[in-house]
């Protein structure tokens, strides 16, 4: 016993470097799925069929596949057919961000559907364009009504960052493998990993359910009940 | 009520169909400078549509709508800076959920005008007070009473300096002792001299505001002059069901104003 916790307490220092390298690579997938998934929702829902149409193809594209397959693919691939010369970590929060994207995008295009059409009809009578609307009237309301969405989103692509492991960038699991091979000590090591994820899991969804909290505005969500 | 003979609002033989339902078969009115018509008819008679054709949130097949001697319909101009012009008030208000009441009313001063924020903040209290509601600036539409939404909803629309308002039924969503206050507004704004149409089912509001009277059925305009004519001396018999008919249903609200 003693023993075990001695080999986790030499090998914390060096899991949580990998763990600061899962926190990067998910924090950068989310904000690439972001960046890119909001206005793909817009295209979707405002769009013409076009915009629609290509949109919808590379969300089937992307949600059709295992990760697993859209890393090797992008990495061994596309990325060394065009010679791009990535390196794990980006190539990883280019695959996942990608991917999250297709899913992001449907989060907010549900919340975007189900707002009143009443919303834009009032917007564009005042003579906003229906850009203009679609940014500052439809998707202020609909991203909050993705915040649930989202956070659920952060909890799956945290726990598929594990299998990066497959194209050696050195996350937590990475790192495990290593040491577990090493010291012959697999079980407390990857108790040890799992911990971390649950730790990363837990924290994150807590941290998303404060800012809901904050950016949460009268007759939105569950406050919505307590009012009519 | 302070006419003067410059129109405002020409709607020429406006048509609309959805699918081969007729929903307007040329409707022609028009609207003098501070001049308030009222539009009533029975339900799917086409008001809405009517209302919606005039600022081209529907577009009409056939017809032309002119704002100030400028043709809104086939115009090469964009349809927002005549939008902007044609304020719309809504029977279920739409005031942005997400925004107070301040934020709703200046919104579109900040990003339809592009004016500066505190020139837009200042003039949204201004058109606050002026629905009575500067008390309210900072609740959200979820905590204001129904009567107290469409107040907002006239105050944003009354910020973009419309030259003409068009009301779709604004007090059939509002429990009944909600009505008067916003009828209120809405006589406040016929007096300062705003060129209105307003459809609507309130017949004492009519009687009191109205230059003229509109009544429109099956897609047409049937009959239309000075309240006292139509409501005592219609010259069709089928307003005069529809007005014996509507002060049943109504008859008790609209006689108390
Ligand atoms: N987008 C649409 N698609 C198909 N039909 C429509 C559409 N909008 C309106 N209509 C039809 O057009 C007709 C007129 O509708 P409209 O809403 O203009 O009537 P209204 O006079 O405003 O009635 P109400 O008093 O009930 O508001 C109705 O038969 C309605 O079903
Ligand atoms: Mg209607």
């Amino acid at each position: 016993m003693a023993e075990n916790l001695l080999s986790i307490y030499e090998a914390l220092p060096y899991l949580l470097r990998g763990s600061l390298v899962t926190i990067g690579l998910v924090g950068g997938a989310l904000a690439l799925g972001l960046t890119l998934g909001i206005p793909m929702a817009i295209g979707q829902v405002y769009g013409n069929k076009y915009s629609a149409g290509l949109i919808s193809f590379y969300v089937w594209f992307f949600r059709g596949l295992p990760v697993l397959v859209l890393l090797f693919l992008f990495y061994f691939g596309l990325f060394t057919v065009l010679s791009l010369d990535l390196s794990a970590f980006t190539a990883g929060i280019l695959v996942l961000g990608l991917r999250s994207a297709a899913y992001q995008s449907q989060i907010f295009r549900g919340a975007m559907q189900s707002i009143g059409e009443g919303q834009m009809l009032a917007a564009r009578s005042l003579g906003m364009s229906k850009a203009k609307a679609a940014w500052h009237i439809i998707l202020p309301q609909a991203l909050r009504i993705s915040l649930p969405g989202w956070s659920n989103e952060y909890s799956i692509i945290l726990k598929d960052s594990a299998v990066t492991y497959a194209i050696g960038l050195t996350e937590i699991m990475t790192r495990g493998k290593f040491i577990a091979t090493r010291t012959f000590k697999p079980m407390p090591i990857f108790l040890t990993c799992a911990l971390i994820f649950l730790i990363l899991t837990y924290g994150g969804v807590k941290l998303l359910n404060l800012l809901e909290k904050k950016v949460r505005i009268p007759g939105y969500g569950t406050e919505r009940e307590g009012i009519y | 009520m302070q006419k003067d003979n410059t129109i405002v609002l020409r709607v020429e033989d406006i048509y609309k169909n959805y699918g081969n339902v007729e929903v307007l078969k040329g409707v022609s009115f028009e609207i003098k400078k501070g001049e308030t018509k009222v539009i009533i008819g029975p339900s799917g008679s086409g008001k809405s549509t009517l209302l919606r054709c005039i600022n081209q949130l529907t577009i009409p097949d056939k017809g032309r709508i002119w704002l100030e001697n400028q043709e809104v319909t086939h115009t090469k101009k964009n349809i927002n800076q005549f939008r902007q012009k044609i304020g719309m008030v809504f029977q279920d208000f739409n005031l942005f959920d997400h925004l107070n009441a301040l934020r709703n009313v200046e919104i579109g001063l900040i990003k339809v005008r592009g004016m500066g924020k505190d020139e837009a903040r200042q003039k949204a209290i201004e058109e606050l007070k002026q629905v009575g509601l500067e008390e309210q600036a900072n609740l959200y539409p979820a905590q204001l009473s129904g009567g107290q939404k469409q107040r907002v909803s006239i105050a944003r629309t009354l910020a973009m300096d419309p030259s003409v308002i068009l009301f779709d039924e604004p007090t059939s969503a509002l429990d009944p002792e909600l009505i008067g206050e916003v009828l209120e507004v809405i006589k406040k704004l016929a007096l300062n001299g705003m060129t209105m149409a307003v459809v609507t089912h309130e017949m004492g509001f009519a009687r009191s505001v109205a230059n003229e009277v509109i009544f429109m059925e099956d897609g047409k305009i049937i009959d239309q002059g000075s309240p006292r004519k139509l409501f005592t001396n219609p010259e069709h018999a089928r307003t005069r069901k529809f007005l014996s008919k509507i002060t049943e249903l109504y008859g008790r609200s609209a006689e108390k104003k």
